[in-house]
């Protein structure tokens, strides 16, 4: 067996011109990292100037063009890439039993794009930044805004490349590349919910960019489909903008399910309960989640009878999702259950999923969705899906593989409390917001009215403790690559392929390509059944 | 390269067949990802042609239909020599493909040149969106937007076809090397798929910006 893929060849030179798609992962993982602290300062001067009910530190306009930076960097630059181009780059080939993802160079072209659409955000927000929210409505965006919408715009619409090709690159490995054995319902179901994710990535993500360069010409050229002025309909926008956007939602959670599925298993020691149930609901949810983005339009001026078809597809969401977390909780019925840091993670996203879920049925109601709307209540439910539900999850997968990426075991006391304080924090800071929305506080400005004032000081104290607790794992992670103890092959006793290769992995993964002859999760009597094969022609049907 | 001969140990491909196999299928998903892309402009075509039918037409009826329908037929015969390059490629007949991915590069060239004579008429027009349109009347404002969507759609189609071109002069230069065989042609084919999708691209264009409504 040959070296381990950090240390092979320990230029710069290598690491940047790298195909290894553990590598590539690692370089996503330093962008991503840069980009949800930049997200996480735009968060922490919200709050800040939400503390008094006239504002503390931002004018109305700053105020404006700081939320907008932070949701823009938030979702492209972090939370739509984060789990699938880190953990899913890193998993997807080991989880395979592959010696890398079918189109190894085409991944760092992704990377590449990624960097190149980060810079050109950055150069936009730091350039004077813009106020459209990140949604880009028109005609804001397109007549009025006096930010920099064009930098920005085209920073996304190539950050849509970057996920394609990941989309692409992901598809087409889980067809092709499955070692000998491992047939599709043998699959993980990590991969199952990115073969979901990915089938967004290539078929939503297309709409966004010819929606964004249509804005784009619009504001170069003053050449507009969607302006009003020409008889054009800013609303074609909003129906455009979401029906990339909200499979876009759905991005940003199916992975983090899929993860969780992962680490269910591992610490209850049981086969997940009704695998192809939550198999095939990762692949529903991402179908549904097509014929939703009606939801987001209710008071837009759209017709009763859409809203009334896009509300109940918007019910149909709440089966599949219910599926896995009944399933989860099934898994861990009678399991013997073991709290490490991955597996408090774990619980935490399947708790604060329920709520964000749960909520989402609120807003899907015609009735209640026009009294709650554009209120708090909207950004509480969202934040409890994405930064409750996903950010939970890739926390609790960067865990749960960080010895099998770096070789080193993180300690695991400060895990659980990382894990406990991002729970609490997490619920102080959000869940304020619910009752601030139903109250009827707006989003979006930056003053409010004084009677609103306790819950947004609640809601500033949990954020505080939600940046020191995202700010652990971050030095200890650090601390373990020196002094974390060597980690074990398979230190949680798990049997995914990936964990029958070293830690970390060498160059081309496995000694021996794997031969599979159980079904994924088979914790009966492990050892004496998953022996690595020799290895045969592989199969790729 | 023979067919079924294990490549290097960090492949991920076992065989170039799986290997060419794998191409293709990564081909297709791009494909059906631009799909998605043109879509979203069609989509655009769609509501306005019917929302504002009366000036939408009003631009149809100002687009060059001489240039179009000519142009029409420049890319048909283009895509269908390029196909012959593929089936050249399939029986290793470097010399072919190269030929035959000439004329087809040639041809895609020549479409380009056409549209960009059109472009210059209707700059000198004033068809251009912007404050000094040619159209007056009731209808002026939605005809603009026609031709909004004209120039996007059209520029976006030019762009791609750019690339495409791109693509076919390095593939002409690599059977001027010699690199394709009977057992491996793969680039050819899927650089096939890619000028056939725009070609086809165009096949809808047609018709939406220079026949329906034009009567």
């Amino acid at each position: 067996m040959s070296a381990s893929y950090l240390w092979q060849d320990g230029t710069l030179r290598s690491w940047l011109l790298t195909r290894d798609h553990k590598r590539i992962a690692l370089l996503y993982l330093g962008s991503i990292t840069a980009f949800f602290a930049l997200g996480g300062i735009g968060a922490a001067l919200i709050r800040l100037q939400l503390l008094e009910p006239a504002g503390t530190i931002l004018s109305d306009a700053t105020y404006n063009r700081v939320f907008t930076m932070h949701g823009v960097v938030m979702v492209w630059l972090f939370l739509v890439p984060s789990i699938p181009v880190t953990l899913g780059n890193f998993l997807v080939p080991l989880m395979l039993g592959a010696r890398d993802l079918a189109f190894p160079r085409l991944n760092l072209v992704s990377w590449y794009l990624f960097v190149a659409s980060g810079l050109l955000v950055l150069y936009g927000l730091f350039r004077g930044g813009l106020e459209t929210g990140w949604t880009f409505y028109t005609p804001l965006s397109s007549d009025y805004s006096e930010g920099r919408v064009l930098p920005v715009v085209l920073g996304i619409f190539l950050n849509g490349f970057s996920s394609i090709a990941t989309g692409v690159n992901f598809i087409v490995s889980i067809h092709q590349l499955r070692a000998p054995g491992m047939t599709w319902y043998r699959l993980p179901l990590m991969l199952w919910a990115l073969y979901a994710t990915s089938i967004i990535f290539v078929l939503a993500t297309p709409v966004l960019g010819i929606t964004l360069l249509l804005l784009a010409f619009e504001r170069l050229f003053r050449v507009g489909v969607f302006d009003p002025t020409l008889g054009g309909d800013p609303l074609l926008f909003q129906q455009m903008f979401w029906f990339y956007s909200h499979p876009a939602v759905y991005i940003m959670i199916l992975p983090g399910m899929g993860v969780v599925s992962e680490i269910v298993s591992t610490f209850c020691r049981k086969p997940v309960f009704g695998y192809r149930f939550v198999a095939w609901s990762s692949v529903s949810i991402a179908a549904i989640g097509f014929i939703v983005w009606g939801h987001h339009m209710f008071v837009a001026g759209e017709s009763l009878y859409s809203a009334i078809v896009f509300s109940m597809f918007s019910f149909f969401v709440s089966v599949p999702s219910a599926i896995k977390v009944f399933n989860w909780l099934g898994t861990m019925h009678g399991g013997s259950i073991r709290l490490d840091a991955p597996m408090l993670y774990a619980l935490g996203f399947i708790g604060l999923f329920t709520v964000g879920g749960l909520t989402g049925l609120f807003l899907a109601s015609l009735a209640a969705d026009v009294h709650l709307t554009q209120t708090y209540f909207v950004v509480a439910h969202f934040h409890y899906i994405m930064v409750g539900g996903m950010v939970s999850a890739y926390f609790g997968g960067l865990h749960y593989w960080w010895p099998k990426i770096t070789g080193r075991m993180y300690p695991e006391i400060w895990g659980r409390l990382a894990a406990a304080l991002i729970f609490f924090g997490f619920n102080l800071t959000f869940f304020p917001q619910f009752i601030l929305g139903f109250e009827g506080m707006p989003r979006r400005y930056a003053t409010y009215p004084a009677q609103f004032q306790v819950l947004n000081v609640l809601s500033s104290a949990g954020a505080g403790i939600l940046a020191v607790a995202y700010v652990m794992p971050l030095v200890y992670f650090t601390w373990s690559l020196f002094r974390g103890a060597r980690a074990p092959d398979n230190p949680w006793g798990a049997t995914g392929l990936e964990w029958r290769t070293s830690s970390p992995p060498p160059v081309e993964n496995f000694a021996e390509t794997p031969v599979v002859t159980t079904d994924a999760y088979d914790y009966g009597d492990m050892d004496a059944r998953t022996g690595v094969a020799d290895a045969g022609g592989r199969h790729h049907v | 390269m023979s067919d079924g001969a294990v490549l290097d140990r960090h492949a991920p491909y076992e065989t170039t067949l799986h290997r060419d196999e794998t191409a293709i299928a990564g081909m297709w998903l791009f494909l059906a990802s631009e799909t998605l892309l043109f879509g979203g402009l069609f989509l655009v075509c769609l509501v306005y042609s019917q929302t504002r039918a009366d000036g939408w037409a009003e631009g149809v009826r100002h687009t060059n239909l001489a240039i179009g329908a000519v142009n029409t037929l420049v890319l048909i015969t283009s895509s269908a020599i390029y196909t012959m390059a593929v089936e050249a490629g399939r029986r290793g007949d470097n010399r072919r493909v190269m030929r035959f991915g000439l004329g087809a590069a040639v041809l895609g060239l020549a479409f380009l040149v056409l549209k960009g004579v059109e472009w210059g008429q209707e700059f000198s027009e004033n068809l251009f969106p912007g404050p000094h349109f040619a159209l007056h009347g009731p209808n002026a404002r939605a005809a603009e937007l026609f031709y909004s969507f004209y120039f996007l759609a059209t520029f976006l189609h030019g762009m791609h076809m750019v690339v495409g071109i791109g693509l076919i002069l390095w593939i002409g230069r690599k059977a001027h090397q010699g690199a394709f065989s009977a057992a491996w042609s793969t680039p050819v084919d899927v650089v096939g798929l890619y000028w056939s999708f725009v070609d086809l691209v165009w096949m809808l264009l047609f018709p939406l910006l220079y026949l329906i409504g034009r009567a």
